[in-house]
C-alpha cells in the first residue's frame, strides 16, 4: 500500500516534471471547448446542459489518453529503470496500480479543469446538475478504461510512439465496437451471440448510458471489470517482457 | 549470506546461465569476472529478483528469491548495469522516492539520504536533474540508491564503469570500508579492480562457473607468476640472457627494448620453481650492471584469457 502510494506520487509528479502535463491540459481544454462550442453548437441549441460537451469526449480521449498512458512502461523499459523499480521492495501489482492511478488522477485533473463550463451553464440557465455530475463521472470512467488499455499496450514495447499508435487503434475498436465499422466484419458469418457480445463492448453505448444521467450497475460493472482485466493483463505482460 | 544453488536461466534457445553454484559469506567481497555475454549480469539480475530463474534457486539472508522476493529485496542493495535512474528527477527526488519505497519517512529518511549522498560524494549535485549529470555522477546516484537502507547484501553490476581514476579509487575505498559488515558481489571487466577490492573472484564463461579463487591464486596460475624481470644495458642483454637460460629452473627468457639503450629481460620459471634467489646470486657473482630487479606476481589478464577461451573450447 505504502509502496503503491510512493509509485503513485512519483508517476504523478513525473507528468509535471516535463512539459507533457501542461501541453496535455491546454490542448485538452482547447479541444474540449472548441468541440462544445463550434461542432456541438452549445449556444445555438438554446438548452442549458452539457450534452454537447460530453458527447465528444470518447473521440477526444481516443488520441489524448493514449498520449498519457504511452510512457508508463515503455519509458521504464527504454531507460532501464524498470530493473531498478522492480528490484525495490514493491510488488509488480503494486507498481502497476500506482502507475495506473497516477495517470487516471492526472486525466481527472484535466477533466476537472473544465469546471468553467459547468459554471457557465449554471449562469445561463438552470441545468440538471445531477445529469452533469453523472456526465463527469461517466467521462472520468471512460478515461480510466482508455488508460487501462493504454498502460497494457505500453508494457508491450519500449517505443512510446508504437505504444501510442497501437493504443489509439485498440481504443478506437472499443469505442466503435457497437457500430457497423466493427459489426459488419462479424455479421454474416459469426453467430449472433458473438456479434452481440462484440457490440456490448462498445464504450460509446455504455458511456452514453451514463451521461444520460442513468448510472446503471451493468455499465459500472462493464467498465470496472474491463479496467481490472487490463491491469491484470498488464502485470502478466510486464512479467513476461522483463527478460527481453 | 548469499547462497546460489545450481542457478540457471534460459532465454529461448540461449542458455544464458547454466548451473552456477556459489556461496558468499559476510565480510567477503566477491568479484564476478567474465567476457561480455558470459552471464554475469543475468546471474545478478536473478539474485536481485528481477529475473526469475529457469532452474535452481538463490537465497539471500536465508530468503529464497523465488518464494520471498520482497524479503530479499528489502535486504539487498542492487546497482543494475548502467546505473539506470529517472532522468527527469533530481538525485534528491530520486533518493527520496527509493527511500519511501523502502519504508523510510520523515527525519530518518533525510538522514539516510544525507548519509548515502555523503558516502558517494553527491552532496553538490543533489538538486540538478539526473539527465544533466555526468556519467560518473549518474553511476554514483545508482550507488547511493543501493546504500540507502544499509543493506546486508550488495550486488553491484560494474560499479566503477565510467568513473575517472580518482572516482574509481573512491568507490573502491568505499567498497573496502563496507566489506566487513556485508556480503558484496561486484562484476567488472577491470582485472586490477579484482586485485584492489575482492577477497575472492569467480570467472564465468558461457554461463558456467569456470574458476573460483583468491586473486593471488589466480595470479599463481600465470606463466609470469614469480617471473623475474631485469633491466640492464642492451649491450649486455644477449650474454646475460644466454647465461640465465642455461639455468635448470628457468623455462624461458623474453627480451624487450626498455628504451634509452636499456633492455628488459624477463625470466619465466618452470612450474613451481623459485628463480629469484638464483638470479640474485648470479648478478652478484658476475657483476652484471642490472639497474632494476623485479619479481612479478603473475598476470591476471593472462589467466583470464587462458580460462575463458579455454571454456570456449579453443585451448
Amino acid at each position: 500500500m505504502r509502496e503503491t502510494l510512493a509509485v503513485f506520487k512519483r508517476e504523478f509528479a513525473a507528468y509535471f516534471a516535463t512539459p507533457l502535463a501542461y501541453v496535455f491540459i491546454v490542448i485538452f481544454l482547447a479541444l474540449a471547448g472548441a468541440m462544445t462550442f463550434f461542432i456541438g453548437n452549445f449556444f445555438g441549441r438554446g438548452q442549458a446542459d452539457l450534452e454537447p460537451f460530453f458527447a465528444w469526449h470518447p473521440w477526444l480521449y481516443l488520441f489524448l489518453v493514449p498520449a498519457v498512458a504511452m510512457r508508463l512502461w515503455a519509458e521504464e523499459r527504454k531507460t532501464g529503470t524498470i530493473e531498478l523499480l522492480l528490484t525495490l521492495p514493491v510488488s509488480l501489482a503494486g507498481a502497476v496500480i500506482g502507475k495506473y492511478l497516477a495517470a487516471w488522477v492526472f486525466a481527472g485533473v484535466a477533466l476537472a479543469l473544465t469546471f468553467p463550463l459547468w459554471i457557465t451553464v449554471n449562469y445561463l440557465g438552470s441545468p440538471d446538475n445531477g445529469a452533469i455530475v453523472a456526465g463527469y463521472a461517466g467521462s472520468f470512467v471512460l478515461a480510466g478504461a482508455y488508460l487501462a488499455i493504454g498502460i497494457c499496450v505500453s508494457a508491450l514495447t519500449r517505443n512510446q510512439v508504437i505504444a501510442f499508435v497501437v493504443s489509439c487503434a485498440a481504443c478506437f475498436l472499443f469505442a466503435v465496437s457497437g457500430t457497423p465499422v466493427v459489426l459488419n466484419f462479424f455479421s454474416g458469418w459469426a453467430p449472433i451471440l458473438l456479434v452481440d457480445t462484440v457490440a456490448s463492448f462498445s464504450f460509446m453505448t455504455h458511456f452514453q448510458a451514463i451521461t444520460r444521467g442513468v448510472i446503471d450497475a451493468r455499465d459500472a460493472v462493464f467498465f470496472g471489470s474491463l479496467i481490472a482485466l487490463c491491469l491484470y493483463a498488464n502485470v502478466v505482460i510486464v512479467e513476461w517482457k522483463k527478460g527481453g | 549470506m548469499i547462497e546460489i544453488e545450481n542457478l540457471g536461466k534460459r532465454f529461448g534457445a540461449i542458455q544464458a546461465v547454466d548451473g552456477i553454484t556459489l556461496k558468499v559469506a559476510k565480510g567477503e567481497v566477491l568479484g564476478f569476472l567474465g567476457p561480455n555475454g558470459a552471464g554475469k549480469s543475468t546471474t545478478m539480475k536473478m539474485i536481485a529478483c528481477f529475473l526469475a530463474p529457469s532452474a535452481g534457486t538463490a537465497r539471500v539472508c536465508g530468503f529464497d528469491v523465488v518464494d520471498h522476493p520482497i524479503e530479499v529485496k528489502r535486504r539487498l542493495g542492487y546497482l543494475p548495469e548502467g546505473a539506470p535512474a529517472y532522468p527527469d528527477m533530481t538525485p534528491l527526488g530520486f533518493l527520496k522516492f527509493c527511500a519511501e519505497l523502502r519504508g523510510f519517512s520523515g527525519a530518518d529518511r533525510m538522514k539516510r539520504i544525507a548519509r548515502a549522498a555523503e558516502l558517494t560524494q553527491l552532496s553538490g549535485v543533489l538538486q540538478q536533474p539526473i539527465d544533466t549529470l555526468s556519467k560518473g555522477f549518474k553511476r554514483r546516484v545508482g550507488l547511493a540508491q543501493a546504500l540507502l537502507h544499509d543493506p546486508a547484501v550488495l550486488i553491484l553490476d560494474e560499479p566503477t564503469d565510467g568513473l575517472d581514476p580518482n572516482q574509481k579509487h573512491d568507490v573502491r575505498n568505499l567498497i573496502r570500508a563496507m566489506a566487513p559488515e556485508k556480503a558484496i558481489v561486484i562484476s567488472t571487466h577491470i582485472l586490477e579492480e579484482v586485485d584492489a577490492v575482492c577477497a575472492r573472484a569467480v570467472i564465468i564463461a558461457n554461463g558456467r562457473l569456470v574458476a573460483d579463487g583468491t586473486p593471488a591464486e589466480f595470479e599463481a596460475r600465470s606463466r609470469h607468476h614469480n617471473a623475474v624481470s631485469l633491466v640492464l644495458p642492451a649491450a649486455h642483454a644477449a650474454s646475460v640472457a644466454t647465461a640465465i637460460r642455461a639455468q635448470a629452473q628457468v623455462a624461458a627468457v623474453e627480451q624487450v627494448d626498455a628504451g634509452g639503450g636499456q633492455a628488459r629481460l624477463t625470466a619465466l620459471p618452470k612450474k613451481g620453481q623459485d628463480i629469484a634467489a638464483t638470479l640474485r646470486d648470479m648478478i652478484a657473482d658476475k657483476n652484471w650492471p642490472v639497474t632494476e630487479f623485479h619479481i612479478e606476481r603473475g598476470r591476471m589478464d593472462e589467466v583470464f584469457r587462458a580460462i575463458t577461451t579455454g571454456a570456449n573450447g579453443h585451448a
